[in-house]
């Protein structure tokens, strides 16, 4: 008799399914995957070690680059653990910008999460819808920061500036007819909270547009239903959190168990899978998208009725304005010193936690008093789940790897950081 | 952030918690100096098994997640590279000096590496840090919590990688993240940031080729330590550099 032997197969780095650097080395009986032994860190850049080097807000746009897909919520968790150690929160109204700015962030994470899953197991169209409503939202980070994606909007004691009051428009060009960019400028005509608002209202009809490709169809079915199973027990154990904890049945969000912000002061619901499936942790995201864009309206109200300061009133940590900073000589010490030596935060540590789009994203910081952070450590969500990868496709087909891999939703910017 | 229900007084079952995570933890675990609303322990790295193992399953502490397991070197602790003390001679962007402390000089035997657990427990929504000093600076060996926590597998290894720290018991100890037949810890503070090698490709070999690194390391911004009354109610314990 023939001996019979695995086969042992390399996937990626460049795959298009790998969404991004992934190398995996699988070892298959025939078609079933027996061990996935991911390789990692292609993407590692050594941030944690890079922040040591630098003054604590100089590193706040490094944050942006670690889930680039969900850049504001990375700094969030950054931001907040600075202030925890020094000892400061934001205005509200900045408390409100920044859950309004987050939910928007989960907003764009699952729709690239959606589309690029979709497009992994079969589904093209889809694709190309979520990026249509992606990029209306990359246009308000855009308005708001001045960047599309790295915003490094958020700063220790609030956010860096306040809402525009008017939303750019799009300029006439030869490049196209004046009738398109007409159509491009019709939702622009007020302020970016009215450009947010109407991207609310429109937003749910927008999901039942994904709902009717995807939930009830029968390729999609069959490529997630019962894929990638975990029980809850099991997704505690491998360090689980987000949708892929909600999705395995456990009802826990750091929004709703561990408020920071002003997460207390909204309404909304989270939702929570049953079979802990690749197909109802789709659910839980589509739902999520629902969710968040209530947020999003909610906050788009309060912040329209409650002007106010974005940033704490701190000489010690916030520069003077630069009025100031040219007719008085304090301000002018205090911008200088600032932007040269930092401000100094005390000696301790903390972890800071925030619900990102992905998971549980924590900052545990350890200062010693100097104005560098002393160890950056960024407990990255998808890190955890890409570690359970050999768990989660042992016993299934190689196609199947692709599924697991989507619905984990694994950046590599925050993997390998 | 609020970790406990608003109903009880906070300060109390923050107070409670201690009590109960100093008892099982036993013998030798101190509580250390934490943010309020925060909570974090130091266990002796002989015992760390033994008490990972009853934070998970006491039934009034259930940390059945391992969040995060983070090193830690604490090399250079507290050393500044700027005199803040008096005037000084030199610009700020100029004024490294390194002269202010020798490296290493102030870690005692045993207090250079240590290992971070964040634990979280979903059940009663609390949250501990847990800290280890590995017994040797120069062989930092802590054991493996995989057998508690399976999240811990990556973590450890990436610990590993990056600052040396080995695991007992750890079933599969490679290196994570760093590249293949890489040399070195590179987060240990005594790795310069700008590394030992840098690799280019080679037209005329016709391959890769590693080379010493060209550029030197140097220091943008130096790191200064302030004495701020604002955030030290007792003002005797100032750190060296003042």
């Amino acid at each position: 008799m023939a001996e019979i032997r695995n086969f042992t197969m390399n996937f990626g780095p460049q795959h298009p399914a790998a969404h991004g650097v992934l190398r995996l080395v699988l070892e298959m009986d025939g078609e079933v995957i027996q061990k996935a032994d991911p390789h990692v860190g292609l993407l590692h850049r050594g941030t944690e070690k890079l922040a040591e080097s630098k003054v604590y807000n100089q590193s706040i746009g490094y944050m942006d680059r670690l889930d680039y897909v969900s850049m504001m919520c990375n700094e969030h968790a950054y931001v907040m653990a600075i202030e925890n150690l020094l000892g400061i929160s934001a205005p509200i109204r900045a408390q409100y910008i920044r859950v309004m700015f987050d939910e928007i962030t989960r907003i764009l994470n699952h729709l690239m999460w959606l589309g690029a899953h979709g497009l992994d197991i079969g589904a093209m169209t889809v694709f190309l819808y979520c990026f249509r409503e992606r990029e209306d939202l990359m246009d308000c980070y855009e308005a708001v920061s001045g960047t599309r994606m790295h915003a490094t909007y958020y700063r220790p004691g609030g956010v860096y500036r306040d809402l525009p009051d008017s939303m750019p428009k799009y300029q006439y060009t030869k490049w196209r007819s004046n009738k398109d960019v007409d159509r491009l400028n019709e939702r622009r005509g007020g302020s970016m909270l009215d450009f947010i608002e109407d991207f609310t209202r429109r937003f749910p009809g927008c999901v039942d547009e994904y709902e009717t490709l995807l939930t009830d169809n029968r390729i999609w079915k069959q490529r997630t239903v019962n894929i990638g199973v975990v029980s809850p027990e099991r997704a505690m154990q491998l360090g689980f959190s987000g949708p892929m904890l909600r999705g395995s049945g456990v009802e826990w969000d750091l929004r709703k168990k561990q408020p920071y912000e002003a997460y207390e002061l909204v309404d909304f619901d989270v939702p929570v899978g049953v079979n802990g499936d690749c197909y109802d942790r789709y659910l839980v995201r589509i739902e999520e998208l629902r969710q968040s864009n209530r947020i999003v309206a909610q906050c788009v109200d309060w912040l329209r009725r409650n002007p106010g300061p974005v940033m704490i009133d701190d000489r010690k940590v916030r520069p003077p304005r630069r009025e100031q900073m040219k007719g008085d000589m304090e301000s002018l010490i205090h911008h200088f010193k600032l932007m040269t030596e930092g401000y100094c935060v005390p000696e301790g540590e903390t972890y800071a936690a925030v619900e990102a789009p992905k998971g549980e994203l924590g900052v545990y910081l350890v200062s010693d008093g100097a104005n560098k952070p002393y160890r950056l450590k960024v407990r990255a969500p998808g890190f955890a789940h890409l570690a359970s990868l050999n768990e989660m496709v042992q016993g299934h087909m190689l196609a199947d790897v692709v599924a697991v891999i989507g619905t984990q939703d694994i950046v590599f910017g925050e993997i390998d950081r | 952030m609020t970790q406990d229900s608003p109903d009880a007084p906070q300060a109390d079952r923050r107070a409670a918690l201690a009590e109960t995570v100093l008892r099982v933890l036993g013998e030798g675990a101190v509580k250390l100096d934490s943010r309020p609303g925060e909570l974090a322990c130091e266990v002796p790295a002989a015992r760390l098994l033994e008490a990972a193992a009853a934070l998970r399953d006491d039934p009034a502490l259930k940390f059945e997640m391992c969040m995060d397991v983070c090193g830690v070197d604490y090399l250079e602790y507290g050393r500044a590279e700027w005199k803040t003390a008096d005037a000084t001679s030199s610009g700020f962007s100029r004024g490294v000096s390194d002269d202010l402390l020798p490296a290493g000089s102030s870690v005692p035997p045993g207090r250079r590496f240590a290992v971070v657990y964040n634990l979280l427990s979903v059940s009663l929504n609390r949250r501990l840090r847990l800290r280890v000093y590995c017994p040797d600076n120069g062989q930092p060996v802590v054991d493996s919590v995989t057998r508690i926590w399976a999240s811990a597998d990556w973590f450890e290894r990436e610990a590993f990688d990056l600052f040396g720290i080995m695991f007992r018991g750890h079933p599969d100890l490679r290196r994570l993240l760093t590249d293949y037949g890489f040399i070195g810890h590179p987060f240990r503070k005594d790795f310069p940031l700008s590394g030992n090698v840098e690799v280019r490709y080679d037209p005329e070999k016709g391959r890769v080729v590693y080379e010493p690194v060209s550029i030197e390391p140097r220091v943008l911004v130096p790191k200064v330590i302030r004495h701020d009354n604002r955030y030290d109610p007792q003002l005797t314990d100032a750190s060296p550099n003042g």
